[in-house]
């Protein structure tokens, strides 16, 4: 009891015991899992293990049957809904790319920074000096500059990952969930990403669910395996991979 | 920071179509009221009246673009917005009979005095007042427009649903409007208006000027609708429309978002339906009818959803092709229009103003190309070229 307590201290992202199931099947069951500031975490885990169903609990998409999940100790997050928890300074990348395609990828960036989002601020809203410098110093992030005037449809796979992750950063979350990020992409540009997620994760939490192991060694953090809807081991990635439960449910198949 | 938004709103198309809109609405009434009826460049009144409708049913496609265009909601019930800023209308034009009707009541209208009306219903009052009257044309449909989309977009209602539900709406007003005992005129509705302001409303004098307005308060919304769109807030409109659910995750209240958009595009209709009704002189239930609300969509989709500009053609173009069919082949217009929808969809499904939008743009960047190519220009142009609209 006083462990837990003690953890729950710290954490920036605590969930204790979340199960939700749809239509009587248990996409999680009883998971835990504690996030701290400032920690950058790799989820892997077999298809349907449940990862992206977590993002959609944290994130307010999904309610959980039941269970605790706490963002900086106090707030429970199953009480809000996605824009609040957006605006708590949680960020999130879907599996699949989705930006504005409709727009360039400057006005992408300039719609997802974190500024007031009510209806007459953005009716009125003009760019400041420092809203574009701060544009600009994404677009260099991101590698995106030379490409800022071209619209969001007209990018490659890859570069819709990175201008979402790039909308992202400009949110300025505390924590960001980023979901399959280098799925679809080539060799070139996952090394890349990987690069480009440690650097974020040097002023924010990161959790990262991706199936490439490659990708994942390159990032060199804590692993947490998940199946059937809990975790099945954490540590390492050399310890997790060489723990038989999970060499049976997900790396052996 | 108010000045900013106007000043977005006054990009080049836009300007170009309120300086022709206006030089319609002063040209127009002037032709009408200035030569004589056997002149050559003379237009005749009904002519004029007849226009004037169109203007009318241009602001209300217009009011439906900035939802459907640009937000995503297809509302199949714009119709009812229409129809009851027309009744605030008709109410006022109404009162303003006084005790000149048939049965010569000094305060109840006509159809009550015939249905046995003791005394004026309460929501009646006011609207011998004109500014009160003014008020409730945008009031009645923003209110409703508010508290249906209150629950709707709270409840994440979206796409087909909406759309039906938007239908039912109209639908139900259709049948309450069709009661002798909701104090409207039942089935016959308001009609039999004398004045407005004093004037006739029969007089030339009084039918020009309600055509200036109509085009005037067309290019009103038109600045009012490109401001919106061409802010911030318009971006995240479009937003909504491409990608619901990133908006949300980016911490936008979508459901406001979609309120607020909903609400100003129901007043639209609202003026619209108000400037139509003394052109017409009268309205009914039947404005409630659910195909008039897809007519508006199919006007909407013709001009080019999106592009502010090509619903108010598209307005003009299938009411003007209507009243042609309709005097002379009366039996075929149903099928022209539904010809014509059809034919849109397949081969034009940006519309006329969103394909010739594309042509333009695409000519642009091909150029810009080749002007790259030829060393005169660079890649930054050619992206600029291609980012521009
Ligand atoms: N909204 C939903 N309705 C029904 N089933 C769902 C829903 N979301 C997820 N599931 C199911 O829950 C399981 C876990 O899915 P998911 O979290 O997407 O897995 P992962 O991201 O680990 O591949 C899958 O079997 C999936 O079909
Ligand atoms: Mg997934």
């Amino acid at each position: 009891m006083n462990m837990i307590s003690e953890t729950r201290q710290k954490s920036l992202l605590y969930l204790e015991n979340v199960s939700v199931s749809f239509d009587g099947f248990k996409a999680l069951n009883s998971l835990s899992f504690v996030v701290e500031p400032g920690e950058l975490r790799a989820i892997i885990g077999p298809n349907g293990a449940g990862k992206t169903t977590m993002m959609d609990i944290i994130t307010g998409k999904t309610r959980p049957d039941t269970g605790t999940v706490l963002f900086e100790d106090t707030i429970d997050l199953t009480k809000r809904d996605e824009a609040d928890i957006a605006q708590l300074g949680i960020g999130r990348k879907f599996q699949k790319p989705t930006v504005f395609e409709s727009h360039t990828v400057w006005d992408n960036l300039e719609l997802a920074l974190n500024r007031s989002r009510g209806v007459f601020a953005t009716l009125f809203y003009t760019l400041s000096a420092e809203d574009k410098a701060r544009i600009e110093e994404i677009l260099e992030t991101i590698r995106m500059t030379h490409r800022k005037n071209e619209y969001a449809a007209n990018l490659s796979h890859g570069q819709k990952q990175w201008l979402e992750i790039g909308m992202l950063l400009a949110q300025e979350p505390k924590l960001l969930l980023v979901d399959e990020p280098v799925a679809g992409m080539t060799d070139a540009e996952t090394a890349e990403t990987a690069v480009l997620l440690k650097e974020i994760a040097k002023t924010r939490s990161v959790v990262v669910v991706e199936h490439d192991m490659g990708f994942i060694r390159e990032l060199g953090v804590k692993v947490t395996c998940l199946a059937e809807g809990s975790v099945l081991a954490e540590g390492s990635i050399d310890f997790v991979s060489n723990d038989p439960k999970v060499i049976e449910n997900y790396l052996g198949r | 920071m108010i000045s900013g938004f106007v000043f977005r709103a006054l990009e080049g198309r836009i300007v170009a179509a309120v300086g022709i809109l206006l030089g319609i609405g002063i040209l127009v009434p002037a032709l009408n009221l200035l030569t004589p009826p056997d002149s050559a460049i003379h237009i005749p009144t009904y002519a004029m009246a007849l226009f004037g409708k169109y203007l009318c049913y241009a602001l209300l496609a217009l009011a439906l673009d900035l939802v459907w265009g640009y937000c995503g909601i297809l509302s199949l019930g714009h119709g009812a917005f229409f129809a009851l800023g027309g009744y605030a209308m008709g109410m006022y034009l109404m009162r303003q009979i006084g005790p000149r009707g048939v049965y010569g009541n000094p305060i109840l209208p006509d159809f009550m005095v015939f249905l046995n009306y003791k005394e004026l219903p309460w929501f009646w009052h006011g609207f011998d007042w004109f500014i009160f009257a003014m008020a409730m044309v945008i009031v009645v449909p923003g209110l409703l427009a508010f508290i249906f989309g209150w629950f709707a977009f709270r409840s994440r209602v979206n796409g087909v649903y909406l759309s039906i539900i938007t239908q039912a709406m109209t639908y139900a007003l259709l049948l309450a409007f069709f009661r002798n005992d909701m104090g409207f005129g039942g089935n016959n509705g308001l009609t039999d208006f004398k004045d407005i302001l004093g004037f006739s409303v029969q007089a030339d004098g009084t039918r020009a000027v309600l055509f200036f307005m109509s085009a005037l308060m067309l290019s009103l919304c038109l600045i009012l609708a490109s401001a919106i769109v061409r802010s911030k807030f318009g971006k995240v409109l479009v937003g909504v429309r491409d990608a619901e659910s990133r908006v949300r995750f980016l911490g936008f209240r979508v459901e406001n978002i979609k309120l607020f958009t909903f609400v100003v595009s129901a007043m639209m209709a609202g003026i619209a339906g108000a400037l139509f009704v003394p052109q017409v002189g009268i309205i009914n239930p039947g404005e409630f009818a659910p195909a008039n609300s897809i007519e508006v969509v199919v006007w909407t989709a013709v001009g080019g959803r999106g592009t502010l500009i090509g619903p108010i053609i598209g307005a003009i173009l299938v009411n003007g092709g209507k009243s042609f069919f309709t005097g002379a082949f009366p039996e075929i217009w149903l099928f022209a229009l539904g010809g014509l929808f059809i034919a849109v969809t397949l081969f034009l499904p940006k519309g006329i103003v969103g394909t010739i939008q594309h042509g333009l743009k695409a000519r642009h960047a091909l150029k810009a190309a080749a002007d790259a190519e030829k060393g005169r220009g660079d890649a930054t142009t050619v992206a600029q070229a291609q980012a521009a609209e």
